[in-house]
């Protein structure tokens, strides 16, 4: 079944945190949520995972059951064990015994954290103690898992294995939605949606919003309009909509505009710094 | 003027009989932005804490402008930690008067986006405008050596861009910029990469230096669930990318080979150059 939102506004007391999003989370993808802190990502989520109700809109969702939910932070408790954090979790799913065993084991195998079963989770670096979430989060093979920035500030290696252990569940079939800080991890995804003050000023699979470009990107020493020009490395990148009469640099060279430009240019337009066509 | 602005030579830290940092050697040129990259635990932070002076060396030698990193020389640093160092409970306004006054030079301008902010405290102004505001605070003593410590994290793809666009800036001007990640869009803007693992720096050069050949096999097919069991039951190092299948560091032939039997259908198999992190995670599991 296909989740997600439909036209979604959600206030939390006078400020808008989300206005007017819909997306789609089909099953077996993975969904990612990209946007500056404050954007609305968080809110996103929470409202996705039942923790928000939406002021308008509709949202769909699994049942209680089939959904799981890892915060940011670290989403076990640090003072009990891992095998106790199991436990604790797959008691709450009706999950013990032997089915408990079951379910955790490759989990657990895959996440690097077999034998570690007696430390606190506390006493587990940052990386390890996220993968521990994610394996509480799957325990009970949820059909949507909402993922709120697993990754963030986490290590490049366990970074790489989370994505492996995520690419695993969808590969079983899981919706994973999830809020990331990184646009390598976004532009794997199955489809992105970039939100700006709680608005979604992108949605779509990251081939379709890089075809969808009005213009296009070109790498210059020497930008025309340095509001539509953003740094890479010691040069810079340009923004060149579409429409005729908008000069261009005179070194331009065209590139392949990637997720991170085209994000850029989303954000340039909704901020209305600049005049690009609408 | 020296170019080496920033440089640790056969530079060593242990704690009791745990070696920290065990022997690192560059430098940093003025105008010259590094990047300094590795896992948690790697030795970045020990690296840059015996940088600036906040800890001594167990051997070798931590510099800055050509000498110790003394008080006096620390008045040419800039420093943006990951926690911001901004005083919370104070102003905008004031935060700058007081590292102004602390460093006795004049307080510079407000950036335009926080010019609306200057009497609202710290602690209620959003993540972005904080982190401008640690960037005009570190700089506006005009340093010539900066440290920066994930310099963009949660400011969003245009926050990032613009606060790169103030990092330049400063480089253009001659400052030597190290700045410490763990993200790949703020390492591939650096001039020159330094990859730390277990204390030692392992590669360094540019993303194809740190990359160092290893290769990354995508694999297109209808039926990606099927790859990617088999490719994982395999032991490969194996991940999505879309709803194609990419695998890390094994070879083409012998992943056409495993995909016979349980794919009918096109297969499409591209060999691509792998990413810094998947190149990290190879080393990490080859240890």
């Amino acid at each position: 079944m296909t989740f997600g939102m439909e036209r979604v506004s959600v206030r939390l007391g006078n400020v808008a945190a989300l206005e007017d999003v819909s997306f789609e989370a089909a099953p077996g993808s993975v969904t990612a949520i990209i946007g500056a802190d404050g954007a609305g990502k968080s809110t996103l989520l929470r409202c996705l995972a039942g923790l928000v109700e939406p002021d308008e809109g509709i949202v769909v969702r699994p049942h209680k059951q089939d959904l799981g939910y890892l915060p940011t932070g670290l989403g076990s408790w640090k003072s009990l064990t891992v095998d106790q954090n199991i436990a604790f979790v797959g008691g709450a799913y009706g999950l013990s015994g032997q089915a408990l065993v079951d379910a955790a084991e490759p989990l657990l195998e895959h996440a690097g954290l077999t034998g570690v079963g007696d430390r606190l989770a506390g006493q587990l670096s940052g990386g390890m103690r996220t993968k521990l979430g994610f394996c509480l989060a799957m325990l009970h093979v949820p059909e949507l898992v909402v993922l709120d920035e697993p990754t963030t500030g986490v290590d490049p290696v366990s970074r790489v294995e989370l994505w492996r252990m995520i690419s695993d569940a969808v590969a079983s079939g899981t919706s994973v939605v999830m809020a990331t800080s990184y646009m390598d991890e976004a532009e794997r995804a199955a489809s992105v949606v970039l939100l700006d003050r709680g608005r979604a000023i992108l949605t779509g699979s990251p081939a379709m919003l890089l075809s969808n470009l009005d213009g296009s990107i070109v790498m210059t020493s020497q930008p025309a309009n340095r509001e539509r020009a953003w740094r890479s490395g010691s040069r810079w990148r340009e923004w060149v909509p579409a429409a005729s009469d908008l000069t261009r640099p005179t070194d331009a060279q065209p590139v392949q505009p990637d997720l991170r430009d085209v994000s850029i240019v989303a954000a340039l337009r909704a901020a209305d710094h600049v005049g690009g066509p609408r | 003027m020296t170019d080496r602005v920033i440089a640790a030579d056969d530079l060593t830290k242990s704690f009791g009989t745990f070696l920290a940092v065990g022997g690192v050697t560059f430098d940093v040129a003025p105008g010259e932005v590094v990047g300094l990259l590795g896992a948690n635990g790697a030795g970045k932070t020990t690296t840059i804490r015996m940088l600036t002076g906040l800890m001594a060396p167990t051997s070798g030698r931590a510099e800055i402008l050509g000498g110790p990193p003394s008080r006096e020389a620390r008045r040419h640093l800039g420093y943006v930690p990951q926690g911001l160092g901004l005083y919370r409970d104070l102003t905008v306004s004031q935060n700058l008067a007081f590292s102004a006054g602390a460093y006795g030079v004049p307080i510079s301008n407000l950036p335009r986006d926080l010019a609306s902010e200057s009497d609202r405290p710290v602690g209620q102004i959003s993540l972005g405008l904080q982190r401008q505001l640690a960037f005009a605070v570190a700089l506006q003593h005009q340093p010539s050596v900066l440290i920066l410590d994930e310099p963009t994290s949660g400011v969003g793809p245009l926050g990032a861009a613009r606060l790169w666009e103030r990092i330049r800036d400063e480089a253009g001007r001659g400052a030597a910029v190290l700045v410490s990640t763990h993200s790949m869009d703020e390492a591939l803007e650096c001039d020159r990469l330094l990859m730390m693992s277990m204390g030692t720096i392992v590669a360094s050069g540019t993303e194809e230096d740190i990359v160092d050949g290893t290769i990354a096999v995508r694999i297109g097919t209808q039926n990606w669930q099927a790859a990617f069991d088999v490719l994982s039951d395999a032991g490969f190092l194996v991940m999505l990318d879309g709803t194609s299948v990419r695998v890390v560091d094994e070879d083409a032939d012998r992943i056409r080979e495993l995909l016979a039997d349980v794919i009918d259908g096109p297969l499409q198999i591209d060999v691509e150059a792998a990413t810094i992190d998947e190149r990290m995670a190879v080393l990490s599991r080859s240890v």
